[in-house]
């Protein structure tokens, strides 16, 4: 069986996080491989919008990450090709009622101290910046440093950028430890990889290659819907939602949630997401789904209504009990590290957490303090626990 | 020449006629619209989005989406998997052909 012997770190993972891990740790001068079971973002990267918002997120570690990650895209989007399909266009979120807008407006006061730009919009002038929205809403937020990237190809530039070794289709089937407990690299079904640290960026599968490492980690999948229209002029010019969907991102409940966040896309199909429900890895349709998405955006887009609907694609979104992704080292298992558990926000955060992984390996001073994402947290407290 | 139908001795049920822009077209019951536009000599009915390059039936069984055409007002419908119907309103159509949505 071939060896390597001259890697600093193996990244276990194409998707869009471990794509981030593999182009920051390279530019840290580090020897990194990454290794996938599948093809590049042929997990949950795949089955993404491209979401990069602030928009959603409430003040507190989730929206320091954000944040950071908003600045890294925009210097990314330089640094890689335009076919990545980076769109700083920003997100309007709108509220269809008073109380609604009150509690947005409580939500948006709270974000601008953090580092959000959030400006409120009067009802008159919702039109000016989406001339199709439906004419009956109390008002809504503008925030402008939301933005959008094709997350397949996102992945695929920054692995390509990171100039790594990338073994596709090969499953990791063992995390080697040397006697006394320490990471030594891991098996796949072709090959060994040595390497004193491993990086666990296997998105919704990442509970699996914890355990392969003698570890533990919580993560739930939590299935998502997405709505393709027919190609469109552009009809839809920001990320539009109601403000309902802060509510059910945040919720840890098993049950069928949606609200939709509509979208435009370089290439003419509306983007209609996305419900979230875990039901574990069932892959089947959901009619029930797929109405509520289509009755909620057409609600907020009336011309929707005539629209035809394309394709639906779904997907697992990693899903830690606490809503926080795991990143960093694991102190049950030297030499692990963990970068997974994102849940729906993995395309927008994977640049910041691929910055906290490289400078965990480097031992450098962290962009943000990482100690709320610490992979050894304790998660039993939380709601997501059960179910 | 020698048709198939001829071979199998068969013949149309009925025939009718539709319009393709302004003209008018002579169909035969169970012809999808792309069969009407071809007997008619018609290959393109369709232009792209991105430089407006002209197209026509590619794969002819439903898969390729590269003949879509306006029927009755309604864009993006397959020619070759669309029936013809008595009186139908087939147009070029062009780009998205959903201009008018954007006013």
């Amino acid at each position: 069986m071939p060896k390597r012997h001259s890697l600093d770190a193996v990244i276990i993972g194409a998707g869009v996080v471990g794509a981030a891990c593999a182009y920051y740790a390279a530019r840290s001068g580090l020897s990194v491989a990454v290794v996938d079971r599948g093809p590049v973002a042929g997990g949950t990267t795949g089955a993404g919008e491209g979401n990069l918002l602030v928009s959603d997120k409430g003040t507190g570690p989730e929206l320091d990450l954000a944040l950071l990650s908003t600045r890294l895209w925009r210097e990314l989007s330089d640094a890689l090709p335009a076919d990545i399909e980076y769109e700083p266009k920003g997100g309007l979120v709108v509220a269809h009622d008073e109380p609604t807008l009150k509690a947005l407006r409580v939500f948006a006061d709270a974000q601008r101290t953090a580092g959000v730009r959030a400006d409120e919009i009067a009802a008159a002038d919702l039109t000016t910046l989406e001339p199709h929205l439906a004419p009956d809403q109390a008002g809504g937020f503008h925030y402008p440093q939301d933005a959008q990237v094709q997350p397949a190809k996102a992945a695929a530039r920054l692995l390509e950028a990171s100039g790594v070794p990338v073994h596709l289709g090969e499953e990791v089937t063992d995390v080697l430890r040397t006697p006394a407990g320490h990471v030594a690299g891991v098996r796949t079904t072709r090959r060994e990889l040595l390497a004193p640290a491993v990086v666990n960026a296997a998105g919704t599968w990442g509970g699996d290659v914890a355990r392969l490492a003698g570890s533990t980690l919580p993560v739930l999948p939590r299935r998502g819907f997405v709505l393709v229209t027919e190609p469109l002029p552009r009809m839809v010019h920001h990320k539009v939602y109601a403000a309902d969907y802060v509510a059910d991102v945040a919720s840890g409940s098993a049950a069928l949630q949606s609200s939709a966040v509509v979208e435009g896309t370089p290439s003419g199909p509306v983007l209609i997401g996305a419900t979230r429900e875990r039901v574990g890895f069932d892959r089947s349709l959901s009619t029930e789904a797929l109405r509520r998405l289509a009755g909620q955006a057409a609600a907020l887009f009336p011309f929707l209504a005539d629209v035809e609907v394309i394709r639906a694609y779904h997907g697992f979104r990693p899903y830690l009990p606490d809503h926080l992704p795991a990143i960093g080292a694991d102190p049950r298992v030297p030499g692990l590290h963990h970068a997974c558990g994102h849940e729906g926000a993995g395309i927008g955060l994977a640049p910041a957490t691929g910055a906290l992984i490289a400078a965990t390996l480097t031992g450098s001073a962290p962009p943000l303090d990482p100690a709320p994402f610490s992979p050894a947290r304790d998660f039993a407290d939380h709601d997501g626990e059960a179910a | 020449m020698t048709t198939p139908r001829d071979l199998v001795g068969g013949a149309p049920r009925t025939t009718y006629t539709l319009t393709f822009d302004d003209r008018e077209l002579p169909a035969q019951e169970g012809q999808s619209v792309a069969a009407v536009l071809w007997s008619a000599g018609i290959v393109s009915w369709r232009t792209t989005r991105n430089g407006a390059a002209p197209r026509g039936v590619f794969c002819g069984i439903g898969q390729c989406y590269d003949c879509l055409v306006t029927v009755n007002g309604r864009p993006n419908q397959r020619a070759c998997m669309v029936q013809a119907r008595p009186g139908d309103a087939v147009t070029t159509q062009e780009g998205t052909g959903r201009a008018a949505l954007d006013r």
